[in-house]
């Protein structure tokens, strides 16, 4: 099954191929109590420290097929591993930080200003670096082809946005609040409302692709992707924090998350790389 | 700088979603096609069914063609003459995916040059590193990492020539599993 419905008719070529994989993987579609339960007896064996998902997280169906069975290979990273490419001023838009300005109208939904910092493992910023998000819409709509979920596109809204990182490391976001939104992974699913982030570090090794999450959201519990991180603390590091002062009066509330990259680029660029 | 390093963010998926945000036009333009140097790196990302994965991101970041890394911006608005080092490319609904760049030199003397790759895909729970070597070199054994591996799966990261261009498959799961990487950090 596609993570969201392929309408018969209006999936497009590579969502019918997809279907067709996932299709021989799940005969008949689980319950969110069958899901709930395998997502139990994964966590009653998990380690408590475990800081990132795990690949092989059979409740997230499509995973089944697609994560590596073998360890990777552990290796100290050589002189190109070691920097990350520079994005810059010709690269961004200032306004593409804005997701709420992208048309002539105004979106629908609850304007929300999401800012934070992005650090390294030693706390230092890591400044001048890309942000990239993406997200639904209010309804839980994305503009996507392939999202054929039946509630209302936005004309105002793409869902899109860009932006570089101050020298403090700081990034700000004006968007709306995106809906949570059914998909096929088994009966009745229902991902908690999210941003998708990208994030380049000052080594290729940082490189991170993750997702934000909104403070108590009643469908933790129950979505396999969110719980494809076993441990709470670690699940906790997804969840914004509502922050009054980030808030605008009569205009926008406000979300601050920060990001911690994997490593330290700097101590190896001093001590292990080229010239 | 001291102290207990700080917890890092996990990752997640990338999901089914990326399409109107990452990708765009030139992405996979590291150089233009009548680069005299250019040329042309194609593969297919396969699950472990051996069937395509048509909804998977691949990034690649790299040196020049003298080894050289370059630290100027503009990869996402390409001026057309500046190489950049980095390129992004999404898989088509055959699994297949597609850079023009050039070969990279070497970055460490004596070592075989390779291109670093980064891999996401709905169903993907984390992005994963791996390497792609230059086929045809002779200093394949004086690479840390290629020396290490068993002879049965090196060749899951050298590249194969295929008509004028390079061909590297990925393959997430199951026989001729591509080798992935982790990165060791400097203890502290």
């Amino acid at each position: 099954m596609v993570e969201r419905s392929a309408t018969a008719g209006v999936g497009t070529a590579s969502s019918d191929a997809a279907a067709a994989t996932q299709a021989e993987i799940s005969a008949e579609m689980a319950t969110q109590a069958e899901i709930s339960a395998e997502m139990a007896a994964i966590e009653r064996d998990s380690r408590p420290d475990e800081p990132q998902p795990r690949l092989a997280y059979p409740p997230y169906r499509s995973s089944i097929l697609r994560h590596p069975t073998m360890a990777p290979h552990r290796v100290d990273p050589e002189a190109v591993e070691l920097l990350a490419p520079v994005f810059g001023d010709r690269d961004v838009d200032p306004l593409d930080a804005d997701l709420t300005v992208q048309h002539d109208g105004q979106p629908i939904g609850e304007r929300i200003v999401v800012t934070g910092r992005v650090l390294d493992g030693d706390g230092r910023p890591v400044a001048g670096q890309l942000v990239e998000i993406w997200q639904a819409n209010a309804a839980g709509r994305y503009r996507h082809q392939r999202d054929q979920h039946a509630a209302p596109l936005d004309p105002n809204f793409t869902g899109t946005g860009r932006c570089l990182t101050g020298p403090d490391g700081g990034y700000r976001f004006t968007t709306i609040k995106p809906g949570p939104y059914p998909w096929l992974n088994h009966h009745n699913a229902w991902r908690p409302a999210h941003l998708h982030f990208s994030l380049f570090g000052t080594a290729f090794t940082q490189r991170l692709i993750t997702q934000l999450y909104f403070p108590g959201d009643p469908l933790f519990a129950l979505d396999p992707i969110y719980r494809s991180i076993t441990d709470q603390r670690a699940r906790d590091r997804l969840v914004a924090a509502y922050d009054h002062d980030v808030t605008r009066h009569q205009w926008c509330t406000g979300y601050r998350w920060d990001i911690v990259l994997t490593g330290t680029g700097r101590t190896w660029t001093e001590q292990g790389a080229h010239p | 700088m001291t102290g207990a390093p700080l917890a890092a963010t996990p990752g997640q998926t990338i999901g089914p979603f990326f399409g109107d945000a990452l990708p765009y036009d030139g992405g996979e333009h590291l150089v233009p096609s009548d680069h005299p140097d250019a040329v042309r790196l194609t593969g297919r990302v396969l699950d472990g069914d051996g069937e395509p994965v048509p909804d998977a991101l691949l990034e690649i970041w790299q040196a020049d063609g003298l080894g050289r890394l370059a630290r100027h911006p503009g990869s996402l608005r390409r001026d057309g003459h500046t190489f950049t080092g980095w390129g992004r490319a999404a898989t088509d609904g055959t699994g297949r995916y597609g850079f023009t760049t050039v070969p990279p030199g070497p970055t460490v003397e004596g070592r075989p040059p390779f291109i670093a790759m980064t891999v996401f895909a709905r169903g993907l729970l984390d992005r994963l590193f791996t390497r792609v070597y230059l086929p045809g070199r002779e200093d394949y054994a004086a690479d840390p990492l290629l020396a290490a591996l068993p002879e049965n799966r090196r060749h899951t990261l050298i590249a194969v020539p295929q008509d004028s261009g390079l061909c590297f498959d990925l393959r997430l799961q199951g026989e001729d599993e591509t080798v992935f990487l982790s990165y060791r950090e400097r203890s502290r």
